[in-house]
């Protein structure tokens, strides 16, 4: 993270690829796009392009991990050999392992577990292609999907990043400003509950830059999480059509 | 990690915090005792022990020769590793790493990492071919909660404490000479953790208070008070004003601490 090559904001203050410190990339999200799960969501965030699928409430296997009073929350992050530059292996690594910890806790917060004693829920996500910031995407499609399946729950969780690159503190990192810049900070917030459900952090940022960084991410948290009613609200209004 | 705790037990302790104490005895915003020895496992290049009340954290570092990876041809390798024995828990079992101790690890190497702790350009002996690997290998022994913190603070320990061969390049081979020096250490991360129950903060979570703890927060912070790398755990959530008041109280606790180590 610590080379520089070129500069990573120009004159003008833009970015690589055009954008205004405080502007997020393109996002595109579709909700139902499977018809073998029990709920999905599609999302394009920038170049990132991310299926996320729900399987249950279902009994759970192995059964001893059933908990008496409320459903067990599994949760997979896996990337496809393809979606990054250099192939990956299809074995999971550490990196998909901790972020399929962070996932989870960061959906758990805002399902209703105890509505569903006993039982298991699985969702998987899938990065078909990588470009920064796909953790992040990955929670507001997973969080869909759980909305999709019928999943009762307080609030959709929505996640976005924001970073310190060349002295700036900017939204929506994307996959150069991550690998370059000093700081990269994603967070999941249940919205309607003004609820933190994920944070990390990595790179160095002063405590005044922090909770600089913090705000501007909570804000793209809301932005995206307009989009994220809207796609939930135009998969149930397509499907009124066709039974008209 | 799951364990029983009882439901007397668990109102005993909410209600303590609720009044500003804890069960131990403890304020709301105090470590318990650390104890930090260094240099105890001899075969080891760098080694320490660190005593976290009763949670207890053995690192050993190994120093070996190997290619750098291929973005960074010029520095050095740090691979961090974390082992949750059998035999510090009840809960831990044999076999590899699960996700709790993939977490301790990825959140130990972080704060090293993103503080630039270790001075990675010293250790390349020759760009692109050959540099130092540096395993940070994390041995948890006893468990009695806040693993992240005693982890981290027994990596840094250990790495203040490793000492690497002197060598020297004869016809493209590395020849180990008499004589050592210590590793390039040129930051002092300190790890934070914060249990949030009931919706109050407590600083150092022993193990009963993790187990009913709602979420986890932990930010590591530099020598000059920069936060480098944070991470939330648990099924619960932070408010805002929550998170922001963790960073600014894991701030005057890692300056302490800084001074209590005489880092």
């Amino acid at each position: 993270m610590s080379q520089k090559t070129e500069k990573l904001i120009d004159k003008k203050g833009l970015r690589l690829d055009g954008r205004k410190p405080d502007e997020l990339r393109p996002i595109k999200i579709e909700v139902g796009v499977l018809s073998n799960a029990d709920g999905s969501a599609y999302i394009e965030h920038g170049k990132n392009k991310i299926l996320a699928a729900v399987f249950g409430p279902k009994e759970l296997h192995p059964k001893h991990l059933a908990l008496p009073d409320r459903m067990v929350l599994r949760c997979r992050y896996h990337m496809a050999p393809f979606s990054v530059q250099e192939r990956k292996s299809p074995a999971p690594s550490r990196r998909e392992i901790e972020l399929s910890k962070v996932i989870r806790e960061s959906l758990e917060p805002s399902i209703f577990l105890e509505y569903y004693p006993r039982t298991g829920i699985d969702v998987f996500v899938e990065v078909l292609q990588a470009d920064g910031g796909t953790r992040c995407a990955s929670i507001t499609a997973a969080s869909l999907a759980l909305a999709d399946a019928g999943i009762p729950m307080r609030d959709l969780v929505v996640a976005c990043a924001a970073g310190k690159v060349d002295d700036t503190i900017v939204l929506d990192l994307m996959d150069t400003e991550d690998k370059m810049g000093t700081a990269d900070v994603p967070a999941a917030l249940m919205p309607n509950l003004n609820a933190i459900t994920l944070l990390q952090m990595d790179g160095i940022l002063t405590l005044e830059e922090f909770e600089k960084a913090l705000n501007l991410t909570l804000e793209g948290c809301r932005k995206i999480y307009a989009m994220q009613k809207e796609a939930l609200r135009a998969k149930y209004v397509s499907v009124k059509e066709v039974e008209e | 990690m799951a364990s029983v705790i009882t439901r007397v037990k668990q109102k005993q302790i909410v209600q303590l915090i609720a009044k500003g104490k804890r069960l131990d005895g403890r304020g709301l915003m105090d470590y318990r005792e650390i104890k930090v020895e260094q240099g105890i496992i001899e075969r080891a290049e760098g080694s320490a022990r660190v005593l976290l009340g009763r949670t207890e954290v053995l690192v050993g570092i190994k120093i070996e020769i190997g290619q750098p990876f291929s973005d960074t041809p010029n520095e050095g390798v740090l691979t961090v590793n974390t082992e949750l024995v059998p035999l510090a828990s009840s809960t831990f079992e044999p076999g590899p790493p699960d996700e709790n101790s993939i977490e301790i690890a990825r959140v130990v190497d972080r704060g090293i990492r993103e503080s630039k702790a270790i001075d990675l350009e010293k250790l390349c002996i020759e760009p692109g071919k050959k540099v130092f690997i540096v395993f940070v290998d994390v041995y948890v022994l006893n468990h009695d909660g806040n693993l992240i913190d005693a982890s981290a603070l027994a990596a840094l320990a250990a790495l203040l404490n490793t000492k690497m061969s002197n060598y020297e390049i004869k016809e493209g081979e590395v020849k180990i000479k008499p004589g050592h020096t210590p590793l390039p250490i040129r930051r002092h991360p300190i790890t934070v953790t914060f249990a949030k129950i009931n919706d109050k903060l407590v600083v150092d979570p022993w193990l009963e208070e993790e187990q009913i703890m709602d979420a986890r927060l932990s930010m590591a912070i530099d020598d000059d008070g920069n936060i480098c790398a944070i991470q939330k755990g648990g099924s619960g959530y932070f408010a805002p004003e929550q998170v922001l008041e963790v960073a600014k109280i894991a701030r005057e606790k890692a300056e302490e601490m800084h001074k209590k180590l005489e880092l």
